[in-house]
């Protein structure tokens, strides 16, 4: 069966491998997009229900911004806890709920989209704590509302953070995207679950190692780039500094 | 034009608990210049957000220009801020835009329509001298074109007032210099009001025409500059005439003559000793412009006891200077 001298082969791998990647970029496209779209204002949130936050008091009652507060950080604690193994079968009802089904790549967004979401929500809570609470002070002077404080300060300020952080998400992401794989969820993690581990093909485990890898380093690469572009840091010292420490941190979120 | 009246503030509970403010009542004069002066912790960062009720005062109420901030909605009161202009120790100015951009914030919070944004911006950066910087980020300025920035960016929306927090306690003294110049100007050509806090007597002596000394959260002293330094005992005006302390080896009476308000000029030593046949020694001297007025302080001292020099001092004060005894052999 894995007859290299075999033309077709060659033609069936590159097919396969095509197949695999388009599915993995699709599914990890789709559950960033996801994880955006949730996971930034969860984030933002997290941050804002805190005591002394912009959100601490909705509806000008601190207990429920409390409530909401630990209601949150009780989520993402929880979404970060459950091994992705687990927490793929344990959502199966809503994914069939949302999807349809729960086998191929579309229904693997879910579950993908689940387990990003309050990842990232920690990372823009980090990047949002990092920027200088005099910064809200000065928007307040301004007679800013607390959207235009959210939207015109706190986000632009942690953009470059955030962007790093977008980075370590997409690599778990990748990371998940193939254990979905061994569950019909399609992509490289299947190719190399089928064609690798069941019929012994080290061609295609190797093709698949370099296929993410590239996948991973140029997204890293991506958003490093723009972190580094964002980051309006002083003097030309400075930003050199700054950029390494970029470099430094998204390497070690990498790893 | 801004009226503090009876506010209180405490931060914590329990054992933590700490007054910032106790009873703070002031007064700032439309287009004056107010400092508020005080050391670190003294609560004049608590007293100057009260004013645009950054921090909400636990009671007392705050007045700006006749309108009762404290009773404000949180809404209304967002509006009433835009009216309100302050600057801040360490700029506060957003890393991620442009000097202009920094300005338009402000602008753009209002809802100023994106081409009368722009022009306001040049503008406001024109006056405050940093025409050429527009397109520069905050990183590549130095300390004093980062305030410049942010005294635009606080002037944009043309507030009558403008708050001062330590606004050059974080630059050298030349560019200290240089941006109390420029809020001199502004406070002369726009009208404006200034309420600012310090901890340095050197910007209260340059620009304001008014001072409060805060402390332990408590307002000690209080008034126009040119009443401070005629009031025997005043603290403010103590460490406006940099005299240093009383020497202890001192042998006869120690006094501080006060001259200020065209009295400057009287010959006073050469008449005590013609007159009063009294050996003057001078142990110290000053002369500070003092919100615009030259003011003096001659430190003497007289041999013998306060009260073998009473006719002496009392011919002093006679001529309307103010005369403090500050130190008695007897």
């Amino acid at each position: 069966m894995n007859d290299t001298s075999d033309p077709k082969f060659w033609t069936d791998l590159v097919d396969v491998l095509l197949l695999g990647t388009g599915q993995t970029l699709y599914m990890v496209s789709v559950a960033l997009l996801v994880t955006v779209v949730v996971g930034l204002p969860l984030g933002v949130l997290l941050v804002g229900t805190e005591r002394g936050g912009l959100f601490a008091s909705p509806f000008g009652s601190r207990t429920a911004g409390r409530v909401v507060n630990r209601l949150l950080d009780f989520v993402v604690n929880l979404g970060r806890s459950i091994p992705f193994i687990i927490l793929m079968i344990a959502v199966i009802p809503f994914t069939r709920l949302v999807v349809g089904t729960f086998i191929g790549s579309t229904a693997a967004i879910v579950p993908l989209s689940l387990v990003a979401i309050p990842f990232f929500a920690r990372m823009v809570e980090i990047a949002l704590k990092e920027v200088d609470p005099g910064l809200t002070e000065a928007a307040n002077s301004l007679g800013a509302t607390r959207w235009q404080i959210v939207r015109k300060v706190l986000v632009p300020e942690a953009l470059p953070s955030m962007l790093l952080g977008l980075a370590t998400t997409v690599t778990s992401i990748i990371n998940f995207s193939a254990m979905v794989g061994t569950v019909a969820g399609g992509g490289l993690g299947d190719v190399a679950f089928r064609y690798g581990y069941q019929r012994y093909s080290t061609i295609h485990i190797v093709a698949v190692i370099v296929i993410i890898f590239v996948i991973v380093q140029s997204l890293a690469a991506i958003a490093t780039h723009f972190a580094k572009k964002f980051a309006r840091t002083s003097s030309p010292e400075g930003r050199v500094g700054a950029a390494e420490k970029l470099e430094l941190r998204a390497a070690a979120d990498t790893a | 034009m801004i009226s503090i009246t009876n506010v209180s503030k405490t931060f914590g509970v329990g054992a933590g608990r700490t007054l910032a403010l106790d009873d703070v009542s002031l007064e700032v004069g439309r287009g004056e210049i107010f400092g508020v002066v005080g050391q670190s912790g003294a609560g004049k960062s608590t007293l100057i957000r009260t004013v645009n009720v950054l921090e909400r005062p636990d009671s007392g109420t705050v007045a700006v220009d006749g309108r009762e901030l404290t009773a404000l909605s949180e809404r209304d009161l967002r509006v009433a801020r835009q009216g309100i202009g302050m600057v801040f120790q360490h700029f506060n100015l957003l890393s991620s835009r442009t000097v202009r951009g920094n300005v338009e914030l402000a602008l753009e919070v209002v809802g100023v329509d994106g081409s009368q944004r722009r022009s306001r911006a040049g503008e406001i950066l024109e006056l405050v001298g940093l025409g050429d910087k527009t397109d520069s980020y905050p990183a590549q300025l130095s300390g004093g074109q980062k305030q410049r920035v942010g005294i635009a960016r606080s002037l944009a929306t043309r507030p009558s007032v403008l708050l001062s927090d330590e606004a050059t306690s974080a630059l050298d003294p030349e560019t200290t210099r240089s941006i109390l110049e420029l809020l001199r100007t502004l406070n002369r050509e726009l009208g404006l009001t200034v309420l600012l806090i310090t901890h340095e007597m050197d910007v209260v002596k340059s620009i304001c025409d008014s001072a409060a000394l805060i402390e332990g959260g408590r307002i000690a002293e209080n008034g126009r500059l040119v009443d401070l330094i005629r009031a025997p005992g005043s603290r403010l005006a103590r460490e406006l005439f940099p005299l240093g302390a009383v020497p202890a080896n001192a042998t006869g009476t120690v006094v501080d003559i006060t001259f200020s308000g065209g009295l400057a000029d009287r010959p006073v030593i050469a008449q005590l000793s013609r007159e009063h046949a009294i050996d003057v020694s001078i142990l110290g001297a000053t002369i500070e412009t003092i919100a615009g007025n030259q003011a003096g302080r001659t430190r003497l001292e007289l041999p013998g006891s306060a009260a073998t020099n009473a006719a002496a001092i009392a011919d002093l004060r006679a001529q309307g200077l103010l005369v403090e005894i500050v130190g008695d052999a007897a």
